[in-house]
Parts: C-alpha cells; sequence; structure tokens
C-alpha cells in the first residue's frame, strides 16, 4: 500500500482508527502519515466540539449531526472495554442519553472524544456490571441443562404421535354417526347447536353418538372388549 | 426495528427536545465560588474570635504555622480536584493533586508532638480534643454538601474517587476554620483526634457522598 493511499484510507476511516488499535494501522508506514493521521483525527474532534458548541446554544441540525457521529466512537469504546456484541447497542443508547443529559459538562475548548469516551466508557462499566449481576441472578443455561431434564424426553413424543395414530384409527372404524359426533364435537371442538346445524342432527341424537363413541373409543384404547 | 433505525429514532427525539443549556463554568471558577463561602465564615470567626492567639500559636511555633499552611493548601487544592474530576474527559490524576499539601500538613501536625511545648500554652485534655473532633465534623457536614450540591451539576463519572477528595477538601478547611479558635498546644492526643475527624469526614463522603454523585 502506498502511504498515500494509507493517509487516504485513514483520513476516511476518521478518528476512530486509533481507538480501535492497532489492526488499522499499516506497517512501515513512516511518520508522516502517523502525524496526517493525528491531525486527521483532531481537525475531526474539533469539528464535532464546533457542533456540540453549536447544540449547547441549541442548534438541532448540529446536534443530530455529532450524535450520528458520535456513535461509532461509543462502539468503539465500548468493545475496548469488553463489551459483548449483542450488548452495544444498548450501551450506544445509555451514552446517548446520557450525553444529553449532561451536554452542559462539555467544554468546547477541550477534546469532544475524550469527554464522549469517558460517558461511554462509564456506560459501557455500568452494562458489564448489570450483565455480571443479571448473570448471578440467573440460572445459568448449562446449569439448567444439567439440573433441570426435560418433562417430556424425545420417546415421549413418540409415544404421543403413536397414541394419536391408534385414536385416529380407532375413530375410522367407528359408526357413522358416532364418527360425525366425535369428529365434530371432539376434535374440531364445535358446539353442539353448530354441529346440529351442520350435519341435521337433532342435540340429543348427538349427544349419545359421542357418549357412545366415547365409550367405544375407551374401550379399544385401553384393550378392553 | 433494527438497531440503526433505534438509534436514528432516538437521536431524532433527542434532537426534538434540544434546548440551550448555560455551560458549567471551568472548574477553578467554581473552586473560587466554595472557597469564598469558607473564607466568609472564617472572617466572621475572625471578627468574633481575633487573630492574636492564632498569631501567638504560630510565632512560638512555626510547625503549626506550616500545619496551618497545609490545611488551607489542601484545601485549595482538594476543592479544585474535586470541580475537575466531576467534569466527564478530566484525568483521574487530578486526585493527586491535594496529596503534597495535604503531607505537609499532617507532618507539620506531627512535628508539634515532638518538639518542646509552647510556653503559657496549656496542652490540650481528651475532653477538649473531643471539641476538635465535633467542631471539624460539624463543619465539615455543611461544607461537603455544598459542595456535592455543587458537584451533582456536573457529572462525577469516578464517584467515590470524587466524594473521598470532597471529604479530604472539607475537612481540611474546617480544620482551617478551627485553627482560628484553637488556643492550645499540639499533643498526640489532639492530632489523633484530627486525624480521626478527618478519616470520619472522609469515609462517611466516600460511602455517602459516592452513592450521592452516582446519581448525577
Amino acid at each position: 500500500m502506498s502511504p498515500t493511499l494509507a493517509i487516504s484510507t485513514l483520513t476516511f476511516r476518521g478518528p476512530w482508527v486509533l481507538l480501535r488499535g492497532l489492526p488499522d494501522r499499516v506497517p512501515g508506514i513512516d511518520q508522516a502519515v502517523s502525524t496526517e493521521s493525528i491531525n486527521a483525527n483532531e481537525q475531526a474532534d474539533r469539528q464535532r466540539a464546533a457542533w456540540m458548541a453549536a447544540a449547547q446554544a441549541g442548534d438541532q441540525r448540529a446536534y443530530s449531526r455529532l450524535l450520528s457521529d458520535s456513535v461509532a466512537l461509543i462502539r468503539a469504546v465500548a468493545r475496548r472495554q469488553g463489551v459483548q456484541v449483542d450488548a452495544l447497542d444498548d450501551v450506544v443508547q445509555e451514552t446517548l442519553l446520557t450525553v444529553h443529559r449532561v451536554r452542559h459538562t462539555f467544554d468546547p475548548s477541550r477534546s469532544y472524544d475524550a469527554w464522549l469516551s469517558a460517558l461511554a466508557s462509564r456506560r459501557a462499566i455500568d452494562a458489564l456490571r448489570s450483565g455480571g449481576r443479571r448473570d448471578r441472578r440467573e440460572v445459568h443455561d448449562d446449569f439448567a441443562f444439567e439440573s433441570h431434564p426435560d418433562r417430556d424426553d424425545a420417546s415421549k413424543h413418540t409415544e404421543r404421535d403413536q397414541e394419536a395414530q391408534r385414536l385416529r384409527e380407532a375413530i375410522k372404524t367407528l359408526p357413522p354417526g358416532q364418527r360425525e359426533a366425535i369428529e365434530q364435537l371432539g376434535l374440531k371442538e364445535r358446539s353442539l347447536a353448530e354441529t346440529a346445524e351442520r350435519t341435521g342432527r337433532n342435540t340429543g341424537a348427538l349427544k349419545v353418538n359421542l357418549h357412545r363413541a366415547l365409550k367405544t373409543l375407551r374401550d379399544r384404547l385401553h384393550g378392553e372388549p | 426495528m433494527s438497531d440503526v433505525s433505534r438509534h436514528d429514532a432516538l437521536i431524532d427525539a433527542l434532537g426534538a427536545e434540544l434546548t440551550p443549556v448555560r455551560r458549567l463554568l471551568p472548574p477553578w471558577v467554581r473552586t473560587v465560588g466554595w472557597l469564598v463561602i469558607v473564607a466568609i465564615i472564617g472572617a466572621v470567626m475572625l471578627s468574633r474570635y481575633g487573630a492574636a492567639t492564632m498569631l501567638r500559636r504560630w510565632d512560638a511555633a512555626p510547625d503549626l504555622g506550616m500545619a496551618a499552611l497545609g490545611a488551607v493548601l489542601t484545601a485549595i487544592t482538594a476543592s479544585l480536584a474535586a470541580f475537575a474530576l466531576a467534569v466527564p474527559g478530566r484525568s483521574a490524576k487530578w486526585a493527586w493533586l491535594p496529596v503534597p499539601s495535604a503531607l505537609l500538613w499532617i507532618g507539620a501536625s506531627g512535628m508539634g508532638c515532638l518538639r518542646a511545648h509552647i510556653p503559657g500554652m496549656h496542652v490540650l485534655d481528651m475532653h477538649g480534643a473531643n471539641d476538635c473532633l465535633i467542631f471539624i465534623i460539624s463543619f465539615s457536614v455543611p461544607l461537603s454538601g455544598l459542595l456535592i450540591w455543587l458537584l451533582r451539576r456536573a457529572c462525577p463519572l469516578r464517584p467515590v474517587l470524587t466524594a473521598v477528595v470532597v471529604g479530604l477538601a472539607s475537612a481540611s478547611a474546617s480544620a482551617c476554620l478551627l485553627e482560628i479558635i484553637h488556643n492550645v498546644d499540639a499533643a498526640a492526643s489532639d492530632l489523633l483526634m484530627h486525624a480521626l475527624a478527618v478519616a470520619i469526614v472522609i469515609g462517611a463522603n466516600a460511602l455517602m457522598g459516592g452513592r450521592l454523585l452516582s446519581r448525577a
């Protein structure tokens, strides 16, 4: 990679390059490049400080640009603190809320990045602590798996499938009237009135058929005559 | 809602409710404000009790004068450190600022116990030493309260460290005020009571002040 390209890459990536650590640094690049990138970082930092100064005076556009621009730095700081990827966005949200609440504490003559990094770092530590507290309070997956076996294991599931199959076959062998009653009232859970309307039978006959069907099925499934 | 749009929605909401804010004054200006309150209390006490006894003590035993100077410098540097620590992004090294003056204060006070007593000035008994303890604690409570109230307008990200420095500032300021009416020679019991009072004030601040500041 040529030094010129390296400069443009570092500049394009913005000031977070140094915060993210070494992988973005290119070995063999001379002193001029690092000076260049530091200058770019300082300029970007000053720009953000100017936006915050404007936001302190009530400039909504500068504020929105500043907050959007801050998200990447907050994420970088949180990552550096050891926050897991799935919790990063919560830290971003909390930090943005803190920035809003304490925006009066920023001194525009000083670094915005240092100010924001301090807030983000604090919120990242809070997230790590609350995560630690939650982990202590809640049962870990591994522990739960070892200590609390499933109520229904795989063979139970198969047994239930087989029972359902036997029931379906037993229903098929029922006389038409009883089969109709058990299908409509038992399996489809329709009301007596609804079933009576659909089948054209009166409710009394349906009740008798259902009763007989249940008795027949009970006898067959439990092996009684 | 995806995380990017979650952030965008929050940024929009925060932007919509943005109002102009009054910027926090620099730490040194806020420090001067707190010290002015302490100075006013000191001026009232001087007008009531006069400075003659205090000056005679210092003249007879320069180490007591050095201890008083150490206490004054500790009050100034510790309060400045507390106001600086309460601003996000300021270095935690600010907490070291009052250490040299605190060493001067403690060292000179300790030296007072080793030299010959001031002629004509009585040495404090335990009853008098208790009064010192009560004086330092009872002045430290409102001075600490005022500092914590002022610091809550900032955003102390290291609440316990800040509260410890607040305790040091208010205890040393109280010791300065005590110096005005402290017409006794140094003794081990006196030094012990001073040390105990300072430790109680700092400890209480670390426990209670830290909690108050962490809500900021």
